[in-house]
């Protein structure tokens, strides 16, 4: 039996303020348990939330990113519920009237199977809203108690809500990632996964297709874009074989455990109407008016998506190099401090990039922020490449150079003797020496044996110590052993 | 409109409070009470009026994004319980 999958996804961002969102205290990772817990964080009595302007504009600058209509006015909401990670006994978000209405974001996806090709896809968003986080539960042992940390509490998040348009776990990672590398391209999130800062809830269904929306099940805190991956196949095929063994799947809110590579259940979503929002009265409705909507415009940067129209329009790549190079804002600059205004030579600049340097970034455990050589240095040796001074190989000795020492491109052709010979004379007078003296094999060539051209240009790269411009010497070769 | 039991039952367990029998059979004339008054409110004609999401028609004021608030853990968890290495003791969530 053939089975579509839905897929669509909740993803809390964290915003990159310094405060909270409704108080004044620190928002920094890592300090120590309570430190930064306030007395609106810890909700004493008699203290008001007081809106943080920061969150809000990175809610716009998020809404105009994806081409979403800014709610002009929007209101707070109470969520209640009891968890001691919650000291109010209510989260304040927002419930009928978010911050950001409907936009899109466009996506690539690489299919992650056979030799399918990447195809673009347009995921929608239902919204984004504005919500604080709650604080941390370590349920280590204190003597049978647990231990609660109200550092979180309060920071501010964006929760994005997807519409159901996923259909592979290929395209809901593909979504993921570009909403990570967005967030971070903005500026409104670090996106750091590990600390907590970008976290993804998954919902996944399956039905036949063209049919009815199948029971949903909720794979929750995603902290890793491979969990989603193998939590989604994982889910999947646990969703069919239920159905096809002729049971049901029932709503729920599950876990997925990388250990075992399983998802499991959290709770039943029974109680999920009973969060009894109501417009929060202590904070009053949120105005945006539209001279601080195009302020916050002004600030916006060119899009990823805008980017890799241009470098496929303009600079004549290939949607997947485009994508790769716009995966995150360093990786674009790089790109375009190195190509300069050498557009020309975009594809070659390209290559070199998304191979070499980032191959070598790898290897080194380093990111693009930290590349140890400029944009300007890897510039300077592609113009040296294309201009003929240097081959490919001299290429990678100079880059091997500058990565381990440093230097510009200039300093080490020259202290390395890597110029190639590119004056005609010298390789003409190479090449009649060699002619000269192997007649007998011109002979053969000139027979029929075409074979024999490799045996001459090898002869003449040997006799140049490898610095001949292999283009030039191929075409007055050619033209000499034909006599 | 009249409230059940179960109603009230569900609507103390949400809040997490135990209720005797009788104190149930209060809350449940209480709260039928209000729903009276809200049912009456009701009736009026709202027709072309907007909603409101708060009391008073102003906008909400922003502050700037300082942090302007110190460490006061010391004082605040004087008052608390139990507290151990930073953290304040609640007893066992289990999930």
């Amino acid at each position: 039996m053939q089975w579509e999958i839905v897929i669509g996804l909740e993803v809390h961002a964290q915003l990159s303020t310094n405060s909270k969102i409704f108080c004044g205290a620190s928002t920094a990772f890592g300090a120590e348990p309570n430190t930064q817990a306030d007395a609106v964080s810890l909700a004493l009595p008699g203290v008001l939330p007081v809106l943080n302007k920061g969150a809000v504009e990175r809610a716009i600058k998020f809404g105009l990113a994806t081409g979403a209509h800014i709610a002009p006015r929007s209101v707070f909401a109470r969520k209640n519920y009891f968890y001691p990670d919650l000291p109010k006994g209510y989260q304040i978000s927002q419930f009928d009237l978010p911050v950001v209405g409907q936009g899109a974001l466009t996506i690539l996806v690489e299919p992650l199977s056979g030799n399918a090709k990447p195809y673009e896809k347009t995921v929608r968003i239902t919204r984004a809203h504005l919500e604080e986080d709650a604080g941390k539960s370590l349920h280590a042992d204190f003597h049978g108690m647990t231990g609660i940390d109200l550092n979180r509490a309060g920071t501010p998040l964006l929760e994005i809500v997807s519409e159901p348009d996923m259909r592979s776990a290929a395209e809901a990672v593909a979504y993921a990632k570009a909403l990570h590398t967005l967030v971070r391209w903005i500026g409104i999130c670090d996106g750091n996964m590990q600390e907590g800062s970008f976290r993804c809830d998954v919902n996944v269904s399956v039905r036949k297709p063209g049919g009815e929306l199948g029971t949903r099940r909720e794979i929750k805190n995603l902290n890793s874009f491979k969990f989603m991956q193998q939590a989604i196949d994982y889910e999947v095929q646990w969703q069919i074989d239920t159905i096809e063994n002729g049971g049901k799947v029932q709503q729920a809110t599950i876990l997925f455990d990388p250990d075992s590579g399983e998802t499991r259940m959290m709770r039943s979503k029974e109680d999920a109407h009973d969060y009894r929002y109501f417009p929060d009265p202590d904070l009053l409705p949120l105005d945006i008016g539209s001279d601080w909507i195009d302020a916050v415009r002004a600030t916006l940067p060119e899009l990823p998506h805008d980017k890799q129209a241009r470098y496929v329009n303009d600079l004549g790549l290939s949607a997947y190099d485009a994508s790769v190079l716009t995966s995150s804002r360093e990786m674009a600059d790089f790109f375009e401090a190195a190509l300069g205004d050498a557009t020309a030579q975009a594809k070659i600049c390209a290559n070199w990039i998304i191979g070499e340097v980032s191959a070598q970034l790898n290897r080194d455990g380093l990111d693009m922020a930290q590349c140890p050589i400029t944009a300007q240095q890897l510039g300077g040796m592609l113009t040296r490449i294309a201009d003929g001074t240097i081959s490919n190989s001299g290429a990678k000795e100079v880059f091997r150079t500058m990565w381990a020492e440093g230097g510009d491109a200039d300093a080490i052709i020259e202290a390395k003797g890597l110029k190639q010979v590119s004056d005609s004379g010298a390789i003409e007078t190479l090449v009649d020496e060699i002619i000269a003296a192997n007649a007998d094999k011109v002979a053969e060539y000139r027979s029929g044996k075409d074979k024999l051209f490799g045996f001459f240009v090898g002869l003449a790269m040997k006799a140049s110590k490898g610095k001949a411009n292999p283009a030039q010497l191929n075409d007055i070769l050619k033209q000499k052993l034909a006599g | 409109m009249s409230l059940s039991t179960q109603d009230v039952e569900k609507v103390a367990r949400l809040a997490r409070l135990a209720m005797t029998a009788p104190e149930i059979e209060t809350a449940r004339a209480q709260l039928s009470g209000i729903f009276d008054l809200i049912a009456e409110m009701q009736a009026v004609d709202t027709s072309g009026v907007e909603p409101m999401s708060h009391s008073q028609d102003l906008s909400q004021r922003l502050r700037e994004d300082v942090v302007t608030e110190a460490n006061q853990r010391e004082a605040f968890q004087a008052i608390a319980p139990q507290v151990e290495a930073g953290l304040f003791l609640v007893p066992k969530v289990i999930e």
